[in-house]
């Protein structure tokens, strides 16, 4: 009696249940679903539209009237310039802080790679800041380059110090998980065989690390180009002389020139846009010969 | 060689022995670029708030004005870092588990508030909740204003925060073994008990370290928040932002004290996690 009641009841519970043990039933699946994809339709997807939006709201050849603006245009030539110096800068540092932490041995080292992440926990404002406290009228070293005719704050070169900061552990933290994943008994046999460092250096690791290095390079770029906070302490937002893009943006847009703004705006989300499928592309393609660490920031 | 190995093994060195060439030069350079670049900076920052002393910083810290910016900062912060571990969790194993037309297109932009330069979140945010934007006039015809307000700072700090959470749990959600959810079932558990007893214990580390890095980094945020919260002093004025004021006013001892403040609030942060992280790989093997 008992043993047909069992039975019984199985069976009537595998009539209910069709779905696997693990799954969820399809009113969860739906409803979970639905919420992850409102939320980042809300919050992710629609401040992305309403940048295109908001800049052709006049048409085309208003959004292109934005880019005549000498002002535009130099804080452009600025962005750039900024960039082509914090990007190779934080690339051959990034490229010895790995050879050094992965290739090698030495104590201290977890203590050195907190150092390097460092920047990353620091607000972009208080980064400005500590430039300012070096370099301002007030600084340390402030009295001694204004005496020599040298102005940092203010000018390009505290810009470029500001952003080498906050763009400085992208591509070490990118390529020292990476090195230390590979290890070193290629650069070892290499070396053993004759080669010199130079030589292992550029025919062994490079190849091996290339897809990581472009990684993080492109996520160093990006933040290059669109850094705000820091840039804005250290700038001065001197018109035509150093306001960077999103410098730039932001006058335009406390002067309620808004298509103006938002088509300052375009580049760099296209920018971002960029970045983001590259970045992508890279972790579907290469995910091998990236580091596991890489899509944590 | 059994020479060289005595004297290995005799001599203490500061790197383990090698055969690879350029320890030198490139730790050299590391250490070199590593303190001119970012440890002399900061360090001059704390040798400046430890010159303003603890009284000094007291009275920063209790000036009426930064007394209450820091409050908003703190609050709103911990309030976005709470909206983004729920959403997070969700848009994380949504992404994770489940197969929809879109998945992989969602789960490239989640790393958005990443790639997008903060005053261009912040000029779109405030266009979309503005009385007359798109969001903005919906909400006004229920009498909800977010632009300008504290709302619009928890907006963009949810904004900034997301990716935190999500990409810090979703390969822990990758990694769970099926096996665990296999073994609960089939010992009579309800799926709402798998997931509460057993999926979740191994995800909370995760969660907690997502929590505290888009917390921390909610601390930090400036350019996408200036746009939308309008910055009315005492009400939806931030910390970082008083900072900027006060460098206008040449007030470089308030500057420093507020942002020595912030600078700690963002180490105990990483504290925290370093805590978790650690207390995670003693029970459950990972991070």
């Amino acid at each position: 009696m008992a043993m047909s009641d069992t039975v019984l009841a199985t069976n009537m519970k595998s009539k209910i249940r069709r779905r696997g043990a693990t799954e969820d039933t399809r009113f969860a699946r739906f409803v979970l679903i639905s919420i992850a994809v409102s939320f980042l339709g809300l919050f992710l997807f629609a401040p992305l539209a309403v940048v295109f939006v908001e800049a052709s709201g006049k048409g085309f050849y208003a959004f292109l009237d934005a880019f005549r603006d000498p002002d535009a245009q130099s804080a452009i030539r600025l962005t750039l310039l900024i960039a082509a110096i914090s990007v190779p800068a934080n690339l051959m540092f990034g490229l010895c802080a790995a050879w050094s932490i992965a290739k090698f041995s030495f104590p201290g080292k977890s203590l050195l790679i907190t150092l390097i992440d460092l920047p990353f926990s620091v607000s972009p404002v208080v980064s400005g800041l500590v430039y300012v406290l070096v370099f301002g009228a007030q600084g340390v070293f402030g009295k001694f380059f204004s005496a020599h005719g040298i102005q940092i704050i203010f000018a390009v070169p505290g810009i470029v110090l500001a952003t080498i900061f906050v763009t400085f552990p992208f591509v070490a933290r990118e390529l020292i998980p990476l090195m230390q994943e590979q290890g070193t008994v290629e650069e070892e046999a290499a070396l053993t065989l004759g080669a010199s460092g130079l030589t292992t250096f550029w025919t062994v690791t490079i190849p091996n690390i290339k897809w990581g290095l472009l990684y993080g390079v492109l996520l160093c770029n990006a933040r290059a180009m669109g850094e705000f906070g820091a840039v804005s302490v250290v700038s001065g937002h001197i018109r035509g002389l150093t306001n960077t893009i999103p410098l730039q943006v932001e006058i335009l847009y406390n002067e309620y020139n808004s298509v103006a703004a938002f088509a300052m705006a375009v580049l760099l989300a296209s920018l971002a846009l960029i970045t983001l499928g590259l970045k992508t592309l890279l972790e579907w393609k290469y995910a091998d010969a990236l580091s596991g660490r890489a899509r944590k920031h | 060689m059994s020479n060289l190995n005595v004297i290995e093994r005799n001599a203490w060195r500061f790197r383990a022995p090698s055969v690879i060439p350029g320890f030198g030069i490139t730790f050299g350079y590391t250490l070199f670029y590593l303190g001119l670049i970012v440890l002399f900076p900061l360090a001059t920052l704390v040798f400046r708030s430890s010159e303003l002393g603890f009284s000094g910083l007291y009275a920063v810290a209790t000036e009426p004005r930064v007394a209450a910016a820091l409050r908003t900062t703190f609050f709103i912060s911990f309030a976005a870092a709470l909206v983004d571990l729920v959403f997070g969790l969700i848009v994380a194993w949504v992404l994770t588990r489940y197969e929809f037309p879109g998945r992989r297109l969602f789960d490239a932009f989640v790393d958005l508030p990443f790639a997008l330069p903060t005053a261009v979140a912040g000029i779109s945010l405030a266009a979309l909740y503005a009385p007359n934007g798109w969001f903005g006039a919906q909400l006004a015809s229920f009498g909800i204003k977010v632009a300008f307000t504290r709302w619009g700072i928890l907006v963009a700090l949810i904004f900034i925060g997301l990716p935190f959470v999500v990409r810090t749990v979703q390969p822990i959600i990758a990694e769970l073994e099926i096996e665990l959810e296999e073994a609960s079932a089939t010992l009579g558990a309800w799926r709402v008990q798998t997931i509460l007893f057993v999926l979740l214990p191994p995800l909370l580390p995760a969660l907690l370290t997502g929590f505290a890095l888009a917390f921390a980094r909610a601390i930090g945020e400036y350019g996408s928040v200036i746009f939308i919260a309008g910055n009315i002093a005492y009400i939806s004025e931030i910390a970082p932002l008083l900072i900027v004021v006060k460098l206008e006013q040449y007030d470089f001892a308030g500057a420093t004290g507020i942002a020595s403040i912030m600078l700690a609030i963002s180490f105990i942060a990483l504290l925290i996690i370093n805590v978790v992280q650690a207390w995670s790989r003693k029970r459950f093997g990972h991070v």
